[in-house]
């Protein structure tokens, strides 16, 4: 069995799953609850300043759900921990003195003055937690009183305070990152700046899950109101990807150690964040929409696909795919792939011929000689991928690289050379 | 007396290859990738899942399901083994319309459960296609411990047991292990030698020593297998059947054949195409063996098949699926019609004289109408008996004392029985109803009882 075990900055769990902060950590019931289901570690739901916030008592949560009302987007208004900080440290206190194996991280937001890190640093440090975790990323409600991803969006903002959390503490120190900026390397350059140990991202995305046309309100709706929350689940593991990419392979924040979030599902999405040089993957939605229990399914098909490939650590992955993320310019332009259509697979719906008839390039029959059929028409194919991302059966249709002969729509040999865009003569700069 | 000619009318060979391949081959076909998918994509993933709850080997099903569905067939079939090492065997052989997809959320939303069995097969499969072994032995304890009978609950304790390091000596008195997996179990549910293949699986953890040809009370005696082992398991299933015990029944009219018999033999045939079937067929008993003879004997091309029984449909041991399944292969079923006597020719049988009940006050009483109905072999489907001869004739003294009065070993809910080191469970038992996977289930839960009860050294 692949060992699963994880050191992130001197901090260790039995597995890299550790729960974001959020509802799932937001008290000692939970949290014990979480340990018990196996769960490798928890980022405490965010503590602030006393007197604690105010939740609204209307509803928090909203959701986009696919077929069968499968969760794929999540969106939620709720603030940071609505409970006295004396409490929250206690419970956090007793939960890691009895699971000390489990990772325990103590996210924090307090407003933007040394002052106040200042004061509450020593006492999440009395707790012996591992490490903290600075929330610079909510979208909703903080950040209107200067907090939260208003603190995320201004890098000079994170560096500064990264720095105060520094010096006047001794616990390794995360910033959780805001994507709701333009450029995901100014915020995580501006952390290894200040002297962050690590970067957490993906916090939520700001956003409104729908509009009541009854109330003409966004939804979720508050006495009629709404206002925009932050999303999260499946449906922003993509964007989360791409930004801890942008970060692992930036020459200035290379190596700096990331935990990742957004969307992470089942083992496999750990797996591709992991592979992307993540050292430990945070969970949220995923364990709101199906219970702490999930945590068997991670574990269990984390190791299954590492024993599978012989990676018996961790580590023996982590990063590999870095490399592989490149700028545009760098793709090879004379890699030519087809799309092939398995006729034993193919049901015979014909999406991929009307999605490539209407929007991509005629390049799928719909009759030949005169019967139903669906082939690829290799001189229009352009290998776009289109018709395989529509087709409703795995497998089915293809892309398949060609490696000898002559492209039929282009007249050019198959295999030939490498070659971008840099020199392409097409390119304007290139001449 | 001149044997009785077996009437022309039962002949083999009645059909031609192909259809005696089609009409043996899976009942339910394993499914491919692309169905697993969609139909694993349809579990609720249920909070203390129903499913689970109704499993008598428990199952985590939903979390295997969902393991299913993030491709990882070998984690799911771990999941299953952990609860059910036969797993195999009881995706293809439950009646799972009325265990785990009788509870299953979406039966109560839409009436079309998730089909958990057929997900277990794809998952057990792709495990047995991997030869993949989820399971090491623990360090070796040195204790020997003797289990009689390599049925479903022999296989799961010896499994267990070996698991935990001891040494198992796994006698059977039949030259292949298995059980009623492999001699009786509805041809089509359990193709392409699958009893043996898991049995091989199975064996395959170590440490069990295999006995064959060893029967209790003629080649081994409990009381010696309690003095020479730390614990004995006996698991020896259901030796006898019940008698039909109407007139000609007694061997006087040739023609009857016990179904469990008929069964058997037909497992065991190489060529299904050599295996005589009557042309008229008439099935007594309203349970899943039943069912089975009789869409196993249309199967073998008989012409008509009639399921006699004697109460109402309602009251049938088999499940409205089953039902189903004879009235689809044209098995025609007669309920509240009970069997009096047999007619013969030349000694064999040509009819059976029926007669109709009713209930009367919560009473089953015969009425007037009567009824012959022509036939050249008659099945009796009406239950299987223990037979003690095997516990008694070895010499337990105390026969009494772990037999109760229902005529079988009587356990507690560890599976112990009233003599110490001795253990029993599956069909032999009174404990628990006559199904594969309950007898994994006690299989189980008796390893799980012998070995704390080794461990603490008592
Ligand atoms: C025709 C038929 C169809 C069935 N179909 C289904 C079905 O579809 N689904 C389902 O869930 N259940 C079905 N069952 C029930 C199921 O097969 C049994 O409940 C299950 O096999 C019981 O397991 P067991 O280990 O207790 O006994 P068995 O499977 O009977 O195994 C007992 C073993 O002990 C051996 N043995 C017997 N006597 C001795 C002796 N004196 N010494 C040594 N060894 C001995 C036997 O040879 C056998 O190998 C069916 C039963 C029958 C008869
Ligand atoms: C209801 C809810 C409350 C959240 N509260 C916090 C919070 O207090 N502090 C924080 O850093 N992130 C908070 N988050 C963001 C999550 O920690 C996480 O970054 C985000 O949900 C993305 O992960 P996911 O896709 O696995 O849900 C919250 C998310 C949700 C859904
Ligand atoms: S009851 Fe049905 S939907 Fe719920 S966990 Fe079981 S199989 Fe899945």
């Amino acid at each position: 069995m692949a060992d699963l075990n994880t050191n992130f900055l001197g901090i260790k769990s039995p597995n890299p799953f550790w729960l974001a902060s959020a509802p799932p950590t937001d008290r000692e019931t939970n949290v014990e609850r979480a340990f018990k289901a196996g769960w490798g570690g928890v980022v405490w739901k965010t503590l602030g300043e006393d007197p604690h916030v105010v939740n609204v008592s209307g509803p928090r949560y909203g959701a986009i759900h696919g077929a069968d009302r499968r969760l794929l987007g999540f969106n939620n208004i709720e603030l940071i921990s609505d409970r006295p900080l004396e409490i929250n440290l206690r419970e956090i206190k007793a939960m890691k003195r009895k699971w000390p194996d489990r990772a325990m991280v103590v996210s924090l937001m307090v407003p933007c003055e040394e002052k106040n890190w200042q004061a509450i640093l020593p006492q999440v440090e009395a707790t012996e937690c591992d490490g903290i975790e600075l929330n610079f990323g909510c979208p909703h409600g903080m950040s209107e009183r200067g907090m939260g991803s208003a603190v995320g969006q201004v890098p000079e903002y994170i560096e500064m305070v990264a720095r105060w959390c520094k010096s006047h503490s001794r616990l390794p120190v995360i910033v959780k990152l805001t994507p709701n900026i333009t450029d995901i390397r100014h915020p995580a350059r501006a952390a290894k700046q200040g002297g962050a140990d690590a970067v957490s991202l993906i916090n939520t995305i700001s956003s409104i899950m729908g509009v009541d046309l009854d109330r003409m309100a966004p939804i979720p709706t508050i006495d009629g109101k709404g206002s925009h929350g932050g999303y999260c689940g499946p449906a922003v593991k993509p964007i989360a990807l791409n930004m801890v990419a942008e970060i692992a392979r930036d020459p200035a924040t290379h190596g700096l150690p990331i935990s990742a979030i957004g969307g992470v599902t089942t083992w496999r999405d750990a797996a591709e964040f992991i592979a992307l040089g993540a050292g430990s993957v945070q969970v949220c939605t995923a364990a709101m929409t199906y219970g702490f229990k999930i945590i068997e399914e991670l574990c269990s098909g984390l190791s299954q696909w590492m024993d599978a490939h012989d990676y018996s650590r961790l580590d023996d992955f982590r990063g590999k795919a870095i490399g592989n993320v490149v700028d545009w310019k760098y793709l090879n332009l004379n890699y030519v792939v087809k799309a092939s259509i398995d006729q034993e697979l193919c049901i015979s719906c014909g999406r991929c011929h009307q999605a490539c008839e209407d929007t991509s390039h005629q390049a799928i029959t719909k009759l030949v000689n005169g019967v139903r059929k669906f082939t690829v028409k290799e001189e229009e194919c352009v290998g776009c991928n289109l018709c395989a991302e529509v087709c409703p059966i795995e497998n089915c249709i293809t892309m398949i690289p060609q490696t000898h002969g002559t492209d039929p729509r282009t007249g050019l040999a198959y295999g030939r050379d490498y070659s971008n865009w840099t020199s392409h003569p097409h390119n304007p700069s290139s001449r | 007396m001149q044997p009785p000619r077996v009437p022309d009318s039962i002949r083999s060979n009645r059909l031609s290859a192909e259809t005696y391949a089609e009409n043996f081959s899976d009942l339910h076909p394993l499914l491919s990738e692309h169905q697993a998918f969609v139909e694993a994509d349809r579990c609720y993933y249920c909070a203390d899942a129903p499913c689970q709850t109704a499993c008598p080997t428990s199952i985590d099903i939903p979390a295997f399901i969902r393991e299913i569905s993030t491709e990882n067939p070998l984690g799911a079939a771990k999941t299953i083994f952990d609860s059910n090492i036969l797993g195999g065997t009881c995706a293809r052989v439950c009646p799972v319309e009325t265990l785990c997809e009788q509870a299953c959320v979406r039966e109560f939303a839409e009436g079309k459960p998730v089909k958990i069995g057929q997900l277990q097969r794809y998952a057990t499969d792709a495990a047995m296609a991997a030869h993949y072994q989820p399971f090491q032995r623990a360090a070796a304890t040195g204790k020997k411990i003797a289990i009689v009978g390599a049925g479903p609950a022999g296989l799961a304790c010896a499994h267990g047991l070996a698991q935990q390091g001891h040494d198992i000596d796994l006698f059977e008195a039949r030259d292949k292990l298995g059980g009623l997996t492999e001699y009786g179990i509805a041809a089509y549910k359990v193709t392409n030698d699958f009893a043996q293949r898991e049995v091989e699986f199975i064996l395959s953890i170590g440490g069990i020593s295999v006995k064959t040809n060893q029967v209790l009370g003629e080649d081994i005696f409990i009381d010696r297998l309690l003095n020479d082992y730390a614990a004995v398991f006996v698991a020896v299933g259901l030796g006898g059947v019940n008698q039909l015990g109407i007139q000609g029944s007694d061997g006087a009219v040739r023609g009857i054949e016990d179904a469990v018999n008929f069964i058997a033999k037909l497992r065991q045939s190489k060529n299904l195409s050599t295996l005589p079937i009557g042309k008229n067929i008439v099935v007594i008993g309203g349970g899943m063996t039943a069912v089975d003879i009789a869409v196993q004997s249309k199967r073998l091309g008989a012409e008509t098949v009639t399921i006699l029984y004697r109460r109402s449909q309602d009251e049938m041991k088999a499940s409205g699926y089953e039902q189903q399944l004879a009235q689809t292969n044209g098995v025609v079923l007669r309920c509240n019609t009970a069997p009096v006597s047999l007619q013969s020719h030349q000694g064999w049988v040509t009819a059976i004289d029926c007669v109709e009940t009713a209930e009367k006050n919560g009473k089953l009483v015969e009425t007037d109408h009567r009824f012959s109905l022509e036939c050249d072999m008659v099945f009796p489907a009406i239950g299987q008996v223990f037979v003690p001869a095997a516990v008694e004739a070895s010499g337990a003294r105390k026969l009494e004392q772990i037999v109760d009065s229902s005529g079988r070993i009587k356990v507690d809910s560890d599976y112990r029985t009233a003599l110490p080191k001795l253990w029993a469970g599956g069909d032999c038992v009174s404990r628990g109803v006559d199904l594969t996977v309950a007898a994994v289930e006690a299989g189980k839960i008796a390893a799980r009882s012998i070995h704390s009860s080794l461990s603490q050294g008592k």
